[in-house]
């Protein structure tokens, strides 16, 4: 167990880090957030350049033999910038979907794509009545011959109007909340038959509402096995859990900077507000809570990275979810409280960090959602454990 | 970055393991998965297993009895004597003023306590707090004056942790009245068989009767047994704090107290169905050890830095905190989960809820933490 970075690795955050200072000041990043695709397309072309599209995947799988660990350092690095780039649900969510369920040399040339900045993908996995859970899938596809045609409603899919291709989970067979049955699909964003509602999220993020209506895409588009899809995309939101959390060290270790440099700036009575013992001690709170994002990053880093079982990645990837959903929360609330009234301005940067936060909080589950995860999961009967695939067996429970 | 356990490692688990199964005997570990004090003699008879084994002092240079095992290996055998139920390893003798001795002691000292220490020859106990100087510490009075090639020791040391099993105690002792109260303190061992030393229980309000009062009567102690300089002992204080907030936290004994608590609420049944059933035990449980498996990785990246040259900082006083709180909040779901079982003493979840409310206060109380980091982390 070592947690120095290789000098590989050590390389990646310097350069990581180097393009969030050239590229996102605050002005800078205002720029982006009001452009017509709500990131930067050059940024983008920079990323694929740089190898960050693809680092993380392994070689036998279409990538540069990275694992988690680069995913930690580049999402970390995004976290404290506020990135706009699609780096989480095009390249870790999709992305990963892509790696582990390529099945033909189309998949696989996709993921080139992508891995080359030349095609943008996006996830669409939530619906209106499943809230956070992947497994209930209400949107339906049947076949037609050597066609898939599906009808149904996705929520909040990231960049929907930017992305080429989505990855979609429909429901081949079964009801609402049957584990089989689920399938995973590449739908092409112009595909006949798609609605989209796009607008900018709260966090200034783009995002869309997808309607599908009699969409028709061939059987070639699945990925994996139609009807098994689950693991798969449990395997991808574990991935997206995992890029999350180092986002959110990323974001909260800004917010905790800056509100201990306004503390020891801003005065009040003649004094510094930061030589206030109730101040101090709150600041204090919130360096405990980074620090417990950060522990906790690594404890799922390594879970994603290791060949572990299904479960225990789960279950890993849960309690990553719950600590850095919770630590965010006081880290962030914190900051805004500390700062008095200009936290509560949209000219400063804090309440920024804080909006990212609070939706990083709740996307791919939130604590309530990761809680109830973490304690079924507990609760699997050893052997179920030990098979390494749940089979949706969890999500229902 | 490679956050896997090494083969070495896994195989050490092992033996880990291997010996604690060998060792430890049925009567001890009956007493710890109950939650029963023990004895002297149990912990003794388990530090000379220890010992026999090369394992007392891990943390110890090799050539003072210590081990070369790497931060992860010493991680691993702290964390399965916890799981294992072996007795809680003492901190006075071998992690507190061992280290003050290997640091700034003379070759005299090292040559005599150390082994001592790893025979179980002396128990050690912690002269430091005082009726009027808990908190701020650096306002002590006990007073060491000297007297040819003796110092004459008078004042009243408090909340001493088992100092009524203990032979040895290090004190601090002001050797000087000075204006700064961090000058003029000196760190000495006394022999507590020295005539004018007084030890007197303080019952807990869990009945425990662990702690006590120590009095300093025209006590008579060599100079020799000043270790270092006199008047830095201070320094030499902070040295010893700084390591003993890192065993505060109690991680791995977090870890076996959560196996407690499940055995217990595992235990307690309503309709057929056992608290551990109840989603919102369950949930309340999970959160706990969800936070609990963060700070063991914090912890880790401590030791990880600690190993690479740094002395455990202002950094140990974060997990204190978080560790303590995380006990706190374990005896706490043990009390509930026992439910009206809490009111007999003998099944012992609310004593272990009234006892565990010393460990925010214990090793500089968490809010003395919280003024550290806020001066010596952020700046403030």
């Amino acid at each position: 167990m070592d947690f120095t970075l290789s000098t590989d690795q050590t390389l990646i955050k310097n350069s990581v880090d180097r393009f969030v200072a050239d590229n996102y000041e605050q002005a800078q990043r205002e720029k982006i957030v009001e452009s017509p695709d709500g990131f930067s397309r050059k940024h983008w072309a920079q990323f694929a350049e740089l190898g960050w599209l693809g680092i993380a995947f392994p070689e036998d799988r279409g990538g540069f033999g990275g694992s988690a660990v680069e995913t930690m350092i580049l999402a970390e690095a995004f976290g404290k910038g506020l990135v706009l780039e699609p780096f989480v649900p095009c390249v870790v969510l999709a992305g990963t979907a892509l790696a582990y369920g390529a099945t033909t040399q189309a998949h696989r040339d996709l993921l080139e794509a992508m891995i080359g900045g030349e095609k943008i993908l996006s996830f669409a996995y939530a619906e209106e009545r499943s809230r956070y859970d992947c497994g209930l899938v209400e949107t339906q596809a049947h076949v037609e011959g050597s066609d898939l045609v599906i009808s149904g409603k996705k929520l909040a899919v990231p960049f929907g109007a930017a992305a080429d291709t989505y990855v979609v989970t429909v429901r081949t067979s079964g009801e609402k909340t049957d584990p089989d049955g689920v399938t995973v699909v590449l739908v092409e964003r112009d595909a006949p038959g798609i609605t989209r509602h796009d607008y900018r999220t709260v966090d200034d993020r783009r995002a869309s509402t997808l309607i599908f209506e009699n969409v028709r895409v061939p059987a070639a588009n699945v990925l994996g096995e139609v009807g098994n899809g689950l693991p798969l995309v449990e395997r991808t939101i574990d991935a997206g859990i995992g890029a999350l959390a180092a986002e959110a060290v990323g974001n909260t270790s800004v917010l905790l900077r800056r509100t201990v440099e306004y503390l020891k700036t801003r005065k009040q009575f003649g004094v510094p507000i930061g030589t206030f013992q109730a101040l101090q001690h709150r600041a204090v709170d919130m360096l405990i809570q980074v620090e417990l994002a950060r522990s906790i990053t690594f404890y799922g880093t390594m879970a994603l990275a290791q060949d572990v079982s299904a479960v225990e990645r789960m279950r890993a990837l849960s309690a990553t979810k719950v600590q850095i959903s919770r630590s965010g929360r006081i880290v962030g609330e914190s900051a805004i409280q500390l700062h008095g009234g200009i936290g509560m301005s949209e000219e400063y940067s804090v309440g920024h960090f804080f909006k990212r936060i609070s939706m990083i909080e709740l996307e791919l589950g939130d604590v309530d959602f990761h809680l109830r995860r973490y304690v079924a999961l507990g609760r699997l009967p050893a052997s179920a454990a030990a098979q390494g695939s749940t089979n949706g067996a969890v999500a229902h429970a | 970055m490679d956050l896997s356990f090494s083969p070495e490692d896994l195989a050490f688990r092992e033996e880990v393991r291997a010996f604690i199964r060998a060792e430890l005997s049925v009567d001890v570990r009956t007493k710890m998965e109950a939650g029963i004090e023990l004895t002297k003699d149990d912990y003794v008879g388990w530090q000379h297993k220890l010992n026999a084994k090369g394992w007392l002092a891990p943390s110890w240079p090799v050539k003072y009895g210590g081990t070369d095992w790497t931060v992860v290996a010493k991680h691993i055998y702290h964390e399965e004597m916890a799981l294992g139920g072996a007795p809680r390893q003492m901190p006075f003798g071998v992690s507190m003023v061992a280290p003050v001795i290997i640091e700034f002691g003379s070759d005299e000292q090292r040559a005599y306590y150390l082994p001592r220490i790893l025979n179980s020859d002396d128990w050690w106990c912690q002269g430091y707090s005082e009726p009027e100087a808990g908190s701020d510490l650096a306002s002590l009075k006990t007073r060491a004056d000297r007297d040819g090639d003796d110092y004459i020791i008078n004042g009243q040391k408090t909340w001493i942790t088992l100092a009524h099993f203990a032979n040895m105690i290090f004190v601090l002792a002001r050797t000087e009245q000075t204006a700064k109260k961090q000058d003029g303190i000196s760190f000495i061992l006394v022999d507590m068989t020295t005539p004018g030393v007084t030890v007197r229980p303080i019952v807990t309000i869990d009945g425990g009767k662990e702690i006590n009062e120590v009095i300093f009567e025209n006590v008579r102690v060599p100079v020799a047994n000043r270790v270092g300089k006199e008047g830095e002992g201070w320094t030499y204080a902070k040295f010893l704090l700084e390591h003993e907030r890192n065993g505060t936290a109690g991680v791995a004994g977090s870890f076996q107290l959560l196996a407690r608590l499940r055995a217990v609420a595992g235990d307690q049944r309503v309709d057929g169905k056992t608290v551990l059933d109840d989603d919102r035990f369950a949930e309340r449980a999970a959160q706990v050890e969800i936070e609990l498996t963060a700070l063991s990785y914090a912890q880790l990246r401590s030791l990880a830095a600690e190993s690479s040259g740094r002395s455990p900082g202002p950094e140990s006083s974060f997990i204190k905190i978080t560790g303590t709180e995380i006990q706190q909040a374990i005896t706490t779901l043990m009390m509930e989960a026992s439910a009206y079982a809490s009111l007999e003493p003998a099944q012992r979840s609310a004593l272990a809820y009234f006892n565990t409310r010393k460990t925010s206060i214990y090793a500089g109380s968490n809010e003395i933490q919280r003024n550290i980091i806020a001066k010596r982390i952020l700046g403030l």
